[in-house]
């Protein structure tokens, strides 16, 4: 049992931005008070999740019950190094969005609550990390989507109405299966403790019950991750949120619906060796094709951006196919490379819109001779999302493509280098129309992007060079991280302690 | 009697995704709702329905009798409802912002959201 700094430690990541959250709603009437609170919680953020980080590379899986109630009857909390490498990567990732949003947001929006909702989603999104308990899980899936939903309001235009209605019927739809799954799963197995689930389900007889369950699980975070043919909601909602919100939104939402399905399908149920695993190869082709077909009709920024995030989730899908653990560390990889570059193509889209007064790249344009610092900045994280070398997606891409031709997978391999093909296309396309070619839309000359903007945009492509020049540390991390996944043991062992479990085992 | 209750549950969980399917937004809520609902009772089903006592330490005793009920799945269930409740009132404060916006609860109708930078005309709108 890790003694008792420790296990504040991994409650911390909770802690501080719920904190946040109350004081910036009780600081509602002053907008620059709630910029103080929101730069020193999202400091912290960052310092604890480093920390935790740390711990979990010294010590392994870390766990905590609350309320001293042992498991399996508490609620645990349970940080292994895929976890904690979440958290760090979406602290980052929210430092970011907010300096960015310290130039992007309108007074309108941050009266209006931006900075308490923005919080209580980072709430959400940790606590659905750390969390070890499945029931639980649920509840932070609530947490994310009440506060997605605020965030994406805010400024009321018709559009975003429009999204939001769209994101709330078929996210409340997506809970409401995931609920039912486990409904079905407690009605078999009398449990809601992961570990304690990953410790009685090999025991248990197979039945209809549990195949439902299964599926039912696959299809709501399904449609949380945006999976082939759930993810239409997506493209349809979040381009219509203030940057800072789509950017956080696209980086995290639908990563966390992935870290869900990582999390049942190794621990509780197994894609090796079952049905699943060919559903979730085609699936992965779908998510993959129809995203980057989709990308390739559209004229807003955000939309292409949007769509790409379906056909970048099919790749991480790949991993959950395969399923060995190489796959599972390419996926690992995959994730966070892709969470910094994703949020950072957002980032980078407002500040086209900044520089040109438009979303619409047809009437965009000239951008390279403008600011030609921000087209730099642009191509770095766009030729990374195309896999160009060296880039960190080539790395990504080329881990996971690997795996699929090892694993007598060829096809999904072939699919992920074609699928890669039109990636470039969707990226020229923004380079060409915004960048490249002479002015067409309002603004014959570009205007200047604000400081905040360029040194958020700035610092999460330092991220993705760091990440494209030196793979080996975080292949190193995902290996390890795969690892831990690979043997529950070691998760179930942290939750019970090591007694509990040489008693169990005799 | 598990029988008649899973039909039951699957009646209401058909009617729900029925009104889902649905165009206009109303019906879209009255079905989420009644999905949560159905929800709510396949986890008290899951949890095992039995006529027995409620789960309530009798005086003098120190734990819980084996001839009562599991709370844990009323736990469950109190903790769904009350989410339900809020998800379901917020996209029908939702629903009501989108009428006075766009005049319509017609989800056909309701394209504003698609028309940006949308590839089938030469302009897209410019909204932020």
């Amino acid at each position: 049992m890790a003694d008792q700094s420790d296990a504040i430690l991994v409650l911390l990541p909770l802690l501080i931005p719920l904190a946040a959250a109350a004081l910036t709603a009780v600081l509602w009437r002053s907008p620059r008070a709630q910029g103080i609170v929101a730069a020193v919680g999202l400091a912290a953020l960052v310092a604890v999740s480093l920390l935790l980080l740390r711990l979990v590379l010294e010590e392994g899986v870390v766990a905590k019950q609350f309320g001293s109630w042992a498991a399996p009857f508490g609620v645990s909390f349970v940080v292994d190094r895929l976890s904690a490498g979440m958290v760090v990567v979406s602290s980052i990732l929210a430092l970011a969005a907010a300096i960015f949003g310290m130039a992007d947001l309108k007074t309108r929006e941050v009266r209006g609550g931006f900075h308490p909702l923005f919080f209580g989603l980072l709430v959400g999104v940790n606590g659905a990390f750390l969390t070890g308990d499945i029931f639980n899980l649920y509840v932070w899936f609530e947490v994310m989507l009440i506060t997605a939903l605020g965030l994406l309001t805010l400024g009321r235009t018709k559009a975003r109405l429009d999204g939001a209605l769209r994101y709330a019927v078929l996210n409340l739809v997506s809970t409401i299966f995931f609920l039912m799954a486990i409904a079905l799963l407690y009605g078999v197995t009398g449990t809601l403790n992961m570990a304690d689930l990953a410790r009685v389900l090999p025991e248990t007889e197979p039945s209809a019950a549990l195949t439902i369950s299964s599926l039912l699980f696959l299809l709501g975070f399904g449609i949380k991750a945006g999976f082939f043919p759930l993810f239409f909601w997506l493209p349809a909602s979040y381009h219509t949120a203030s940057i800072v919100v789509s950017a956080v939104f696209a980086g995290l939402l639908t990563k966390v619906g992935i870290y869900a399905a990582f999390r049942v399908f190794t621990l509780i149920f197994e894609v090796e060796g079952s049905g699943i695993r060919t559903m979730v190869g085609v699936l992965a082709a779908g998510t993959m094709l129809f995203g980057v077909f989709g990308a390739a009709t559209q004229y807003d920024v955000r939309r292409i951006l949007s769509f790409h995030i379906v056909s970048q989730i099919g790749y991480i899908m790949l991993g959950l196919a395969i399923s060995t653990e190489a796959a599972m560390a390419a996926a690992i990889f995959y994730i966070i490379h892709h969470i910094i570059v994703k949020a950072n193509l957002f980032l980078l889209a407002g500040a086209i819109y900044r520089a040109s007064g438009t979303f619409d790249v047809r009437k965009s344009g000239g951008l390279m001779r403008g600011s030609p610092l921000l087209a730099i900045l642009f191509l770095i994280p766009a030729l990374s999302l195309a896999g160009i070398p060296p880039f960190s997606g080539f790395w990504a891409k080329f881990l996971i493509v690997d795996v699929t031709f090892r694993d007598e997978a060829a096809w999904l391999g072939a699919i992920a280098l074609f699928v890669g093909l039109l990636t470039i296309f969707s990226m020229t396309k923004i380079w060409m129309e915004a960048f490249w070619k002479a002015p067409a839309g309002p603004r014959t000359t570009p205007r200047a992007v604000p400081r905040p903007m360029l040194a958020a945009i700035g610092g999460l492509a330092a991220i993705t060079l760091a990440i494209s020049f030196a793979p080996e540390p975080l292949i190193a991390f995902a290996d390890g991280a795969a690892r831990s996944m690979a043997d529950p043991a070691t998760y179930i062992a942290a939750v019970f302690g090591e007694t509990t479990l040489a008693e169990v085992e005799q | 009697m598990n029988l008649v209750f899973s039909l039951a549950i699957a009646a209401i969980m058909g009617a729900g995704i029925y009104l889902v399917l649905s165009r206009n937004v109303m019906r879209i809520i009255f079905g989420v709702s009644l999905m949560s609902a159905g929800t709510n009772l396949l986890i008290f089903l899951a949890g095992g329905l039995q006529e027995i006592a409620p789960p309530v330490i009798e005086k003098g005793e120190e734990v819980l009798g084996t001839a009562s009920a599991n709370p844990l799945p009323q736990a469950l269930i109190l903790t769904a409802i009350v989410i339900g409740f809020s998800l379901v009132a917020f996209a029908a404060a939702l629903a009501l912002q989108v009428y006075r916006s766009d005049g319509t609860i017609d989800t056909r109708e309701m394209t504003a959201a698609e028309d940006l930078g949308t590839p089938f005309t030469t302009g897209g709108a410019t909204n932020g």
